[in-house]
């Protein structure tokens, strides 16, 4: 193989030469802009993760994201309470129930289409517009989940369709011919086996709101506190990081900041990775 | 049960209806007290002169886009004509994860890495010789969004490229074209459509980037020329996202920022409008799998 | 280019397979295989799935390098030169063309389908381009039906013409040797009678090697059959006489249909 391959190196033409040089150089250099990256925010943060960015009470001085990292994993499980109910239903009925190429359906894939498409500013604007002031909820954890939840629903949705149509036929026509209802060999038998990509779905969506800064700066204001109920105001760590990346006396607490974000990423990326390949394999 | 499953599908379609209608219902009569020609076309945006109009935002969207698709497009496209035809298994099991990754990097952490670094290497480059204030700038928006977009293009390249039989490939080779002459001439050609869809989400994603380019491209509301790509330049999403935190709610100008947001929804709808007439040109087993993680892990042949 | 056996008149050695094993990881698909392959014949391989004749065909072109963890020992010299030696694949292809099982031409107009192969090996004449797609497609007996619509997308064509096309189109190198791998087996009884008469036609000017499921194929048109079990050849020889008088018991058990 390693000798074919030499072989083949020496023997190209010019034009093959760029094209080889092309793909190898492209591929390589996007692999090197993403190592630059993580590598330059680990390299000027990690120093700087200090005990006190950990403080239980944010102060000017600590700059503590304590309560950011709070705020955000209770605006992931609101959201995630939302958003998952309608993303799996609306699967369910699109995969299970719904007849075949029925105008219904072709309209809510439109709408998820588009839903799907939307840039994250737009849904911010939308959940200021409707939840914040005509619902009159103001800026709060509220107003940010609901605008979230409408934002990752087609992510949800999809992935959960795709996870449901991979199982096999077979599996419906066993549970149908032992007398299953719908609902029955649904539940019993085909979620279950969904299950892992269902949640490989989940966990992209939880790596969506974690980093998600346009949609939730005018819905759940900036007040650094861990929320005392759904009213209350509240900073996520994304947002944190963009406020103090802004502020230039701050730059060594907003790399810390970044790195603790980018840890957080990173994991969820690598456990969505991981039941996937389990999920795929088990197929096989 | 059924029933329930249904009103819940129907949630998307009221969130659509809402999302439509509030927007526009806000947007709407600013745009009619402004003048919708002098909304669009308008070339200046002076708030406290009540003067609205977004031509250089739309104008800065379409370069800062047009820049990030310049450079990202064909950085992504031979690194997924790599990915799915040259890539060593070894090196794709690193840097198929990686890519991964990069999709799921929030935009803050892009923006914070262009502000740190693209900026002030723009700066050291160009600051001295152009007169620059700093390196806020067009360029440095393209910069960071084309990295931006890669993975997107990547990933819907890849598995368009993929797609293409093997026979093709195979017949390409029997003929005794060399690997790469029938990576570039048969698969690529025959992966067309797809790869065209890819670059259409890459501008999707680019135009819809808000806080990453805000960080990093200056937002001033001038209008400017393709060759002013040193100068600082504001987007239709940095126009909302710049001006609606000190806005006093229900003056014209609060509408104007939400009818600049009708302005980029309108805009995103025709590109997903393009994107689904594209994609309906390729098989159906293709179709849906672009946005949802890939669940075929083959490494590359070859 | 006219073949060497042609010349002399008289039979000469196109291929000479010497003991030729070759794994698929650790599965031996083929074992110790030798044999001749004669210039100007038409020699068809036959036996049951998974015998190794398309892997043997395969190994004639070195199409089998393009799958992982496969592995040649042993020789196979072309015109006395050992291909699996220090020599230019891509050379090698040209000198021996192939048409696969199911058609495949390339998702392109049918002139530039034909104009690929010339194009790699740098003809950049349109005059001369012309001439080979002319001269390729009447070869192949697809001409007529494809003149008036050559920058049309080759997929418009039916079946049996793609078939034809991409017969068209491994002539247009001036390849010496012709490989088929069950070249009609997706074509109706119409089109794969229209591509016998062409490859008959053909082994004037080229040496053919085609695999075959369809026996009586062989009988119609090979002159050589080669008859292969379990990776093994069993039995070579003239068509007729392996057809109508085998040595072996077990060719005769499959040619008689007692297996397979």
């Amino acid at each position: 193989m390693i000798q074919n391959a030499m072989i083949l190196l020496r023997r190209k033409k010019p034009m093959d030469w760029v094209r080889f040089l092309l793909m190898w150089g492209c591929g390589l250099a996007t692999g090197a802009v993403l190592l630059y990256l993580v590598g330059f925010i680990v390299v000027k943060g990690v120093p700087h993760l200090t005990p006190s960015l950990f403080a239980v009470e944010y102060t000017t001085e600590n700059q503590s994201l304590f309560p950011a990292l709070v705020t955000t994993l209770l605006m992931v499980v609101l959201t995630l309470l939302i958003a998952v109910p309608f993303g799996v239903f609306t699967a369910i009925y699109l995969v299970e129930y719904a007849p075949r190429g029925s105008r219904l359906v072709r309209v809510i894939r439109m709408t998820t289409e588009t839903l799907a498409g939307i840039p994250s500013i737009v849904f911010g604007l939308f959940g200021y517009i409707f939840f914040a002031s005509w619902l009159g909820w103001g800026k709060s954890i509220l107003t940010g989940c609901c605008t979230l939840a409408i934002m990752i629903l087609p992510l949800i949705m999809r992935t959960t369709e795709e996870s449901l149509k991979s199982i096999p036929d077979t599996y419906r026509e066993g549970a149908f011919g032992l007398g299953a209802g719908r609902l029955r060999t649904v539940g019993r038998v085909i979620l279950p086996s969904a299950m892992p990509g269902i949640f490989a779905g989940i966990i992209l969506a939880v790596g969506r709101i974690v980093g998600e800064t346009a949609a939730l700066i005018f819905t759940i204001g900036s007040v650094i506190k861990i929320p005392e109920n759904l009213f209350s105001q509240g900073r996520t760590l994304a947002l944190h990081v963009l406020q103090l990346s802004s502020q230039g006396h701050n730059r060594n607490e907003a790399y810390a900041t970044a790195v603790v974000l980018l840890i957080v990423v990173i994991g969820i990326n690598m456990l969505s990775e991981t039941i996937e390949r389990r999920f795929a394999n088990k197929l096989k | 049960m059924r029933g329930v499953f249904l009103v819940a599908a129907l949630a998307s379609v009221l969130a659509v209806a809402l999302i439509c209608l509030f927007l526009f219902a806000q947007g709407f009569p600013a745009i009619m007290e402004i003048g919708p020609l002098k909304f669009l076309f308008g070339t200046e945006w002076k708030p406290k002169q009540d003067i609205f109009g977004i031509l250089p935002m739309i104008l800065g969207s379409v370069y800062v886009t047009g820049g990030a698709i310049l450079l990202g497009v064909p950085i992504g496209l031979f690194t997924a004509l790599f990915m799915a035809k040259s890539c060593p298994k070894p090196l794709y099991r690193f840097l198929k994860p990686a890519i991964n990754l990069m999709a799921g990097v929030p935009s803050v952490i892009y923006g914070f890495f262009g502000m740190m670094v693209l900026v002030p290497a723009i700066f050291e480059l160009f600051g001295k010789r152009f007169d620059m204030m700093s390196g806020d700038s067009m360029l440095a928006a393209s910069i960071l969004l084309a990295m931006m977009i890669l993975p997107t293009v990547i990933n819907i390249a890849e598995t368009n490229l993929r797609s293409v039989p093997q026979e093709l490939y195979e017949g390409a080779v029997a003929l005794g074209a060399s690997h790469e002459r029938a990576v570039f001439k048969v698969i690529l050609p025959a992966a067309r459509s797809g790869v065209m869809a890819a670059v259409v989400l890459g501008v999707g994603r680019a135009i819809g980037e808000t806080m990453a380019v805000k960080m990093v491209a200056g937002n001033q509301a001038v209008l400017r020329l393709p060759h002013e790509f040193l100068k600082g330049v504001r987007t239709l999403t940095t126009n909302i996202v710049t001006e609606m935190g000190y806005v006093e709610h229900g003056s014209l100008h609060n509408g104007a920022l939400i009818a600049t947001g009708v302005v980029l929804f309108v805009f995103i709808l025709i590109i997903n409008m393009l994107f689904s007439v594209l994609n309906r040109d390729l098989p159906r087993r293709r179709r849906g799998k672009e946005n949802a993680p890939n669940l075929s892990k083959e490494g590359a042949a070859l | 280019m006219a073949p060497a056996g042609a010349r002399q008149g008289k039979v000469m050695k196109k291929f000479e397979i010497l003991n030729t094993d070759l794994w698929y990881n650790d599965f031996k698909a083929l074992h110790s295989v030798s044999m001749d392959i004669e210039a100007n014949q038409i020699t068809a391989f036959i036996g049951p799935s998974g015998c190794g004749k398309s892997t043997l065909i395969k190994t004639l072109n070195r199409m089998n390098d393009l799958i992982e963890g496969c592995k040649v020992k042993g020789s196979i010299l072309l015109d006395g030169e050992d291909i699996y030696g220090n020599i230019d694949v891509n050379l090698l292809r040209k000198r021996v063309g192939m048409v696969f099982q199911k058609p495949n031409p390339f998702p392109m107009s049918i002139y530039d389908n034909i104009a690929f192969g010339p194009r790699t090996h740098g003809v950049k004449s349109r005059y001369r381009l012309d001439e080979i797609v002319e001269k390729s497609l009447r070869d192949a007996a697809i001409w007529e039906e494809t003149k008036d619509r050559l920058k049309k997308s080759a997929l418009s064509l039916s079946g049996g013409q793609q078939q034809r096309l991409c017969i068209a189109r491994a002539l247009s190198v001036e390849p010496e040797v012709l490989l088929m791998d069950e070249p009609t087996s997706a074509l109706d009884p119409i089109s794969t009678a229209k591509i016998e008469d062409l490859v008959t036609e053909l082994k004037e000017q080229y040496t053919v090697v085609i695999v075959t499921h369809n026996m009586q194929q062989a009988t119609r048109i090979s002159d050589k059959t080669a008859f292969f079990l379990l990776g093994e050849m069993v039995e070579y020889g003239d068509t007729q006489q392996v057809f109508s008088n085998p040595r072996e018991k077990r060719c005769e058990d499959y040619i008689t249909g007692r297996f397979g």
